[in-house]
C-alpha cells in the first residue's frame, strides 16, 4: 500500500538564499516536496545540499527566503522546535549518542514526544512506568523495522558502520516526524547495501512519512524518487522525473564538465 | 598513507602506551600505599577515639566539598567550560545565608527544636533558589554569548565573573572574616570516646541527601536524559527536540542549588566565611572534581569526599601548614598517573 502523494506541499522552500559572509552557498532556491513521496536532492559536492537542510532544521537560518512547513512558516526557529513540528532528520557524519546503548538512543529520540514531569520521573509514579514502557516498547518496534534488534543493548559506538545509519534513521523516526530528511544515508555503503536502504526507504513511505533525501550518487537517486531537484553552485539548476533530469544539458555539465 | 610500515609502527606505539599505562597505575598505587602506611603509624599512635573524632570531621568536611564540586563538574560535562564563578556562587551562598538567619528569626544561643528547623529549611531553599538565579544569570551574560567563540573566550570571562563576585562580596561585607551565626545545637553524643556533634550529622546528612537526589534527578527525569545527551552530542540532542539552551541553563541552576547549599552548610559549620572564600574553598572542589574525573558527577562526589578527607586526615595528624600542599600534590599526581580521573570518561564497553 502506497500513500499517493497528494496535491498540497509539506515543505515548501521558497526563494532560499545563505550566505556565508561573500558566499553564496544557497542561492534563490525554491521548490515543494510533496506529502507522501520520496524527493531528492542531488548534486555535485559543494553544491549546497548540506546548507539547504540545515535551514530547514533551524541549525543556520537561511539569510533571506522562507520555509514553510505544513502551511505554518517554520523560517528561522529553533532546531528543537523544528523537530518538535515534525520534522526529523540524519546527519553526513553520523551523530549517535555513542556511549548510550541502541535502545537508548532511539528511546531519547522520543523525548519530545514524553509527559513525564519530574515528580513522575523521580518517584516512579504508574504514569511514568506506562510511558516508559510504551517508548521502550515504541524504540524495540522501530530497531526491528530498521532491522538492526540484534544491537538493541550494544553501545552505538560499537555498531558496524551500516548498522549505525540504520540506528540513526530509527531515532529519526523516534521523533513521530511527518517529514524526515536523509542526508546521504548511502554514503560509503556497497551496491548491496544501497539497494537494501532503499528498500527501507520504501518502507518508510509506507508509515505515511515523506522522504527527502540527498544524495551524491544519481544512480541510487534514480531507483526511489519520483521527482529530484539538482543544485549546482547553490543555483538550482534542473527538476523533475529522473528521465528528465537525467537529460538535462545544464546537469550533465555540472557531473561530467562541459563538452568541448 | 596506509603504509604497512606504519601500521607496525602505530601498533608498537600502542603497545607501549598500554604497557606504560600499567606502570603508571602501578606507580599511583605504591604512592597511595605509602601514604596510608604513614598514616597507619599515626593513627596507632593517636588511638582509635582520635580517629573516630578525625574521621567523622572528615566526613562533614567533604561532604560540602562534593556539593561544589558537582557544580564544576556537571557544568564541564555538558558545555567543556571551567566556570570558575562557580566557587564564588558558593561563597555567596555563604554571605546570603548569614544575612537571611536574622530574617528566619534564628540567632544564636536560641533553643533548637521543630520551628527553628523549618526556619532553618526556609533559609536553606531561599540561598539555594536565589544562588540558583545567580548562576543561570551568568550563564546568559557571560557564557551564552559565547557559544560558539572559541573555548578560550568563555574561560576568561569565567575568571572575569569570579573576580568581579569576589569585589561584589568584598564591597558587600569587607576583607576581614564575616562571623557566621551559630544556630546549630552544639549538643552531641559520645562514641567510643570520640565526640560526635549534632552539626556534623546534619551536615553529611544534608550531603547525602542533596547528592542521591541529584544522581536520581540525572537518571530519572527528562531534563536529567536531555542533559547526558547534550553532553554527548549537542547538535544530534537539538534535533531530537532538546532545547540546549534551556538544557543548559538548568544545569547551571541545579549546580548552583547545590552550592548554595553548600555554602549555607559551610557557614553554619564552621561559623566564618570571607570574601574571599570561593578561591580557595572553590579551588580545592575543582582539584576534586578532577580528582574523579571531570565531567562525571559521581565521581566528582567521590572526589569531594576524598579531598576532603585528605585535607581533614592531613590537618589532624599532620601539620596543618601544608594541608594546601598536600592537596596539590594528589592534583599533580592524579593528573601524572591518571589524567582522566577516579571515574573519568573509562567509559565501559558492552
Amino acid at each position: 500500500m502506497t500513500v499517493q502523494p497528494a496535491a498540497e506541499p509539506i515543505l515548501r522552500i521558497d526563494h532560499v538564499t545563505k550566505r556565508f559572509g561573500g558566499l553564496v552557498a544557497v542561492d534563490d532556491v525554491t521548490f515543494d516536496v510533496k506529502r507522501g513521496e520520496i524527493f531528492a536532492l542531488i548534486g555535485p559536492n559543494g553544491a549546497g545540499k548540506t546548507t539547504l537542510f540545515n535551514g530547514i532544521t533551524g541549525i543556520f537560518p537561511p539569510t533571506t527566503g522562507r520555509v514553510v512547513f505544513q502551511g505554518g512558516e517554520i523560517t528561522g526557529s529553533p532546531p528543537h522546535r523544528v523537530a518538535a513540528l515534525g520534522i526529523a532528520r540524519t546527519f553526513q557524519n553520523i551523530r549517535l549518542f555513542e556511549y548510550m546503548s541502541s535502545l537508548d538512543n532511539v528511546r531519547l529520540g522520543q523525548h519530545c514526544r514524553m509527559h513525564a514531569k519530574l515528580w513522575d520521573s523521580l518517584f516512579k509514579t504508574p504514569a511514568e512506568r506506562a510511558e516508559e514502557k510504551r517508548v521502550t516498547d515504541n524504540a524495540i518496534e522501530l530497531l526491528k523495522f530498521v532491522g538492526i534488534e540484534k544491537y538493541t543493548h550494544v553501545y552505538a559506538r560499537n555498531l558496524p558502520y551500516g548498522s549505525q545509519r540504520r540506528l540513526e534513521i530509527a531515532r529519526a523516526l523516534a521523533t513521530s516526524p511527518a517529514l524526515l530528511l536523509l542526508d546521504e544515508p548511502a554514503a560509503g555503503f556497497t551496491p548491496q547495501e544501497k539497494v537494501e536502504l532503499m528498500s527501507l526507504v520504501h518502507k518508510i513511505i509506507e508509515r505515511g512519512i515523506t522522504v527527502f533525501l540527498i544524495e551524491h550518487d544519481m544512480k541510487v537517486v534514480m531507483g526511489v524518487s519520483r521527482r529530484i531537484v539538482v543544485l549546482d553552485h547553490g543555483e538550482k539548476i534542473a527538476e523533475g522525473t529522473p528521465e528528465q533530469v537525467r537529460n538535462d544539458q545544464r546537469v550533465i555539465e555540472a557531473y561530467l564538465g562541459k563538452q568541448h | 598513507m596506509g603504509t604497512i610500515g606504519e601500521a607496525v609502527r602505530r601498533r608498537r606505539s600502542a603497545l607501549r602506551s598500554g604497557l606504560t599505562g600499567r606502570f603508571l597505575d602501578l606507580g599511583l598505587i605504591v604512592v597511595v600505599a605509602a601514604f596510608l602506611i604513614l598514616l597507619a603509624t599515626r593513627v596507632l599512635e593517636h588511638g582509635p577515639s582520635f580517629f573516630l573524632q578525625i574521621l567523622t570531621f572528615a566526613i562533614a568536611n567533604g561532604g560540602i566539598y562534593a556539593l561544589i564540586a558537582l557544580g564544576y563538574t556537571m557544568v564541564y560535562g555538558i558545555i567543556e567550560l571551567i566556570n570558575f564563578a562557580h566557587g564564588d556562587v558558593f561563597a555567596f551562598g555563604a554571605f546570603l545565608s548569614a544575612s537571611l538567619i536574622p530574617v528566619f528569626g534564628l540567632g544564636e544561643d536560641k533553643p533548637f527544636g521543630v520551628l527553628p528547623a523549618l526556619a532553618l529549611l526556609g533559609v536553606f531553599v531561599v540561598t539555594m533558589l536565589v544562588c540558583g538565579v545567580l548562576n543561570v544569570s551568568i550563564e546568559r551574560i557571560a557564557y551564552r554569548p559565547l557559544r560558539h567563540a572559541p573555548r578560550l573566550a568563555p574561560l576568561i570571562t569565567a575568571i572575569g565573573m569570579s573576580f568581579f563576585l569576589e569585589g561584589a562580596l568584598f564591597l558587600w561585607k569587607g576583607p576581614s572574616n564575616v562571623h557566621y551565626p551559630n544556630v546549630l545545637p552544639s549538643a552531641g553524643f559520645n562514641l567510643f570516646g570520640a565526640e560526635i556533634g549534632t552539626k556534623e550529622i546534619i551536615v553529611i546528612v544534608t550531603a547525602l541527601v542533596l547528592v542521591v537526589a541529584l544522581a536520581l534527578f540525572v537518571e530519572r527525569s527528562r531534563l536529567g536524559k536531555a542533559m547526558r545527551a547534550t553532553a554527548q552530542d549537542r547538535d544530534a540532542s537539538l534535533l531530537m527536540g532538546i532545547d540546549i539552551d534551556q538544557t543548559i541553563a538548568a544545569t547551571f541552576f541545579i549546580g548552583a542549588l547545590l552550592a548554595g547549599a553548600g555554602g549555607t552548610m559551610y557557614g553554619l559549620y564552621y561559623n566564618t566565611s570571607v570574601f574571599d572564600l570561593g578561591f580557595s574553598a572553590g579551588l580545592v572542589a575543582f582539584t576534586a572534581a578532577v580528582f574523579g574525573g571531570i565531567g562525571n558527577i559521581y565521581g566528582a562526589a567521590i572526589g569531594g569526599l576524598l579531598i576532603g578527607m585528605i585535607q581533614s586526615f592531613w590537618d589532624g595528624y599532620f601539620e596543618s601548614a601544608w594541608t594546601q600542599v598536600v592537596i596539590f600534590a594528589v592534583l599533580i599526581l592524579v593528573l601524572v598517573f591518571r589524567p582522566t580521573g577516579i571515574l573519568g570518561m573509562r567509559v565501559p564497553e558492552k
